[in-house]
């Protein structure tokens, strides 16, 4: 990263994350194959495509859940091999999962801390912070614009929106450098899914990387510096912004070709 | 890091729903607190026995209830703790049996001092323990499973292995071996608190409450135990490490099972090889009567104290009111039915507020 700012390149910098050519087989089943995506500070890289396209095996592979069969997996440049989500958090790649990895039952600080709890005192006085960790929590809440009458209470109470920040939040509280979001607007109406697009901007201006899979080429336009769809486990299209309007992103991810003919046949079918 | 701070702050601040979470139900706060509806029982039970037997109010008879509490809620507090965690224990009851009887024989047959023996329970206990917690994670099959196996294939050692070193159904005194007196002391001496003669059992028994409830509710750990049960796939992803986390649970388990074995065996100085069945379903039916949920993530160590001094004070307040003893069984499966469906209550509750959102 510093080299390429010295040699006064602009804003052209390192891959944080870098996939080259990864594959990846569930037995018989090829699940990914030959997939490059890179991702850098600054950018929102969009990952598309259908049901079963293969969307969720890239992203587990990404933030160290599945670990890859074939390619290379680089992160700063650096080949890695991550055998556990831990491995992938300690390099600031961090996943905000479709079920927000949280623990309803679990009240909404203890949630924000889990896996990272702060601690105090030593031996067997060593515990859990927990007044200082019902403040961050709270603070870093508030920033976000959510206001909770009662951080105690259990995160299984939130709304839907409102847990997505918490994520999110938490995501950036704990210096994740890649963001990956998996489906954040799927369960979400307009206003919340408005919300979520918002913070997802304000992630990438303040220099996170941004890993935005989605359904909805709408939402991915909306935020996206670069775009790969994914088919069958396989990039269907990978392009930058500039080179892809909207109506072409989204006949890519309404199912290309397959759509023309759905077309003629629908035609068809009404006329007759 | 204060560059997104300033973008944050810059981002229009959004209201999402500020008006929902300002509410407070009284739902909510009693989900706060799970043992709540077992110190209700508990006081119910109380009044009942109180109203109805006068022998329930002497302080010999608090001595006997709190002894019989204590042997039951020393492994059901683990236990609890382990349902927490979203596992069972079905061979705890018998496994305190096991490591009785592992202890009684290593120092008598071996003629030894009965702190090897101490020894040998203990290590026997955490074995069973560790394999249970090791055959869960690598067959990943469900612990009701698992534990049903090595509950079965225990009560069949229990009885076999001690007919063949002891010739009987029973092991032989160990009261005259060297160390008796100092291992007395620590698992089964008694006092007098009071007016109320007390075994020392009870005072462990506090003990272990209150180690369960510092360690669910004040450690990184018993963080992860709530986790583990409430969603082990999240719990992964945020880079909790479940296996030992589950791991440590069975172990946690193996060493109360351990100490009862040792109350038990240096109140009575001979362990009887065929006891034992019957007590794992105890141990769970204290920690869902304290509020426990059979499918993990939600209880308290507390409450599974409760749920013991309930199976308590009923057990003995039968006898004292001078009624049947096979009532017993019938107003424990009452109490745990009614527990149950409150529990199904919250858990419906709170899936329902998912739902919804």
């Amino acid at each position: 990263m510093m080299t390429d700012t010295a040699f006064g390149t602009g804003p052209i910098q390192a891959p944080i994350v870098e996939l080259r050519g990864i594959g990846k087989n569930f037995g018989n089943i090829t699940a990914l194959s030959g997939v490059d995506l890179s991702v850098r500070a600054g950018e929102v890289a969009c990952i598309l495509g259908d049901n079963g396209a293969g969307k969720s095996t890239l992203i587990k592979i990404i933030c160290g859940l599945h670990s890859h069969d074939s390619g290379s997996y680089l992160v700063d440049g650096h080949p890695v091999h991550f055998q556990s989500p831990r491995d992938a958090l300690e390099r600031g790649i961090t996943a905000v999962y479709q079920d927000l990895a949280m623990i309803p039952l679990m009240s909404v600080w203890r949630n924000f801390f889990l896996g990272s709890e702060i601690v105090t005192g030593h031996g067997l006085l060593r515990r859990l912070d927990a007044d200082k960790m019902r403040t961050i929590a709270d603070e870093e809440l508030k920033k976000m614009g959510i206001v909770l009458a009662d951080i105690e209470q259990p995160v299984g109470r939130l709304s839907a929106g409102q847990r997505q920040v918490v994520a999110v939040a938490r995501a950036i509280y704990f210096g994740a450098r890649v963001l990956i979001l998996d489906e954040p607007t799927a369960a979400l109406g307009v206003k919340q899914s408005g919300i979520v697009l918002k913070y997802i901007a304000a992630a990438r201006d303040a220099g996170l990387g941004v890993i935005f899979i989605s359904h909805n080429p709408h939402h991915a336009y909306l935020v996206g510096d670069h775009f790969v769809v994914l088919k069958l486990g396989q990039v269907e299209l990978d392009s930058p912004r500039k080179e892809l309007p909207l109506e072409q992103l989204t006949y890519h991810m309404a199912g290309g070709g397959e759509l023309t003919s759905l077309e003629h046949e629908l035609q068809r079918t009404s006329r007759a | 890091m204060s560059t997104l701070r300033q973008a944050q702050a810059q981002a229009s601040v959004p209201d999402v729903g500020l008006t929902q979470t300002s509410r407070r139900s009284l739902f909510w706060r009693f989900v706060r607190h799970p043992e709540l509806g077992s110190l209700v029982g508990a006081v119910a039970v109380f009044a009942v026995f109180y109203a109805l037997a006068p022998a329930f109010r002497l302080p010999t008879s608090w001595s006997n209830m709190l002894y019989e509490s204590a042997m039951l809620g020393i492994p059901a507090v683990a236990v609890a703790v382990l349902m927490i965690g979203g596992e069972f224990d079905l061979s705890a009851g018998v496994a305190v049996y096991s490591s009785a009887l592992a202890a009684a024989m290593f120092s008598y047959q071996l003629s030894m001092n009965v702190w090897a023996g101490v020894a040998a329970g203990l290590a026997l206990a955490l074995l069973i323990a560790f394999v249970n917690g090791w055959l869960l994670i690598v067959t990943k099959l469900p612990s009701f499973l698992v534990t049903l196996s090595t509950f079965l294939m225990l009560q069949g050692i229990n009885i076999a292995l001690t007919k063949v070193l002891t010739g009987s159904v029973a092991t032989n005194d160990i009261s005259n071996l060297g160390g008796f007196t100092s291992a007395k002391a620590i698992f089964a001496t008694e006092f007098t608190v009071g007016g109320i003669h007390l075994h020392v059992a009870v005072l462990w028994w506090f003990a272990f409450i209150a180690v369960g409830t510092w360690v669910l509710l004040r450690t990184r750990v018993g963080n992860w135990i709530y986790a583990v049960g409430g969603n082990a796939d999240a719990a992964r992803a945020v880079g909790v490490p479940v296996a030992k986390v589950k791991i440590g649970l069975y172990l946690a388990v193996g060493f109360t099972v351990w100490f009862t074995a040792m109350i038990q065996l240096f109140t009575y100085n001979v362990v009887q090889s065929g006891e034992g069945p019957g007590n794992e379903l105890l141990y769970i039916m204290a920690a869902v009567v304290g509020g426990c949920l059979l499918t993990g993530g939600y209880g308290t160590a507390i409450g599974a104290g409760i749920g013991a001094l309930i199976y308590g004070m009923t057990k003995l307040g039968i006898v004292y009111a001078g009624w049947d003893n096979n009532w017993l069984l019938f107003f424990v499966g009452l109490m745990l039915l009614i527990a149950t469906v409150t529990n199904a209550l919250v858990r419906r509750q709170i899936g329902k507020r998912s739902a919804l959102s």
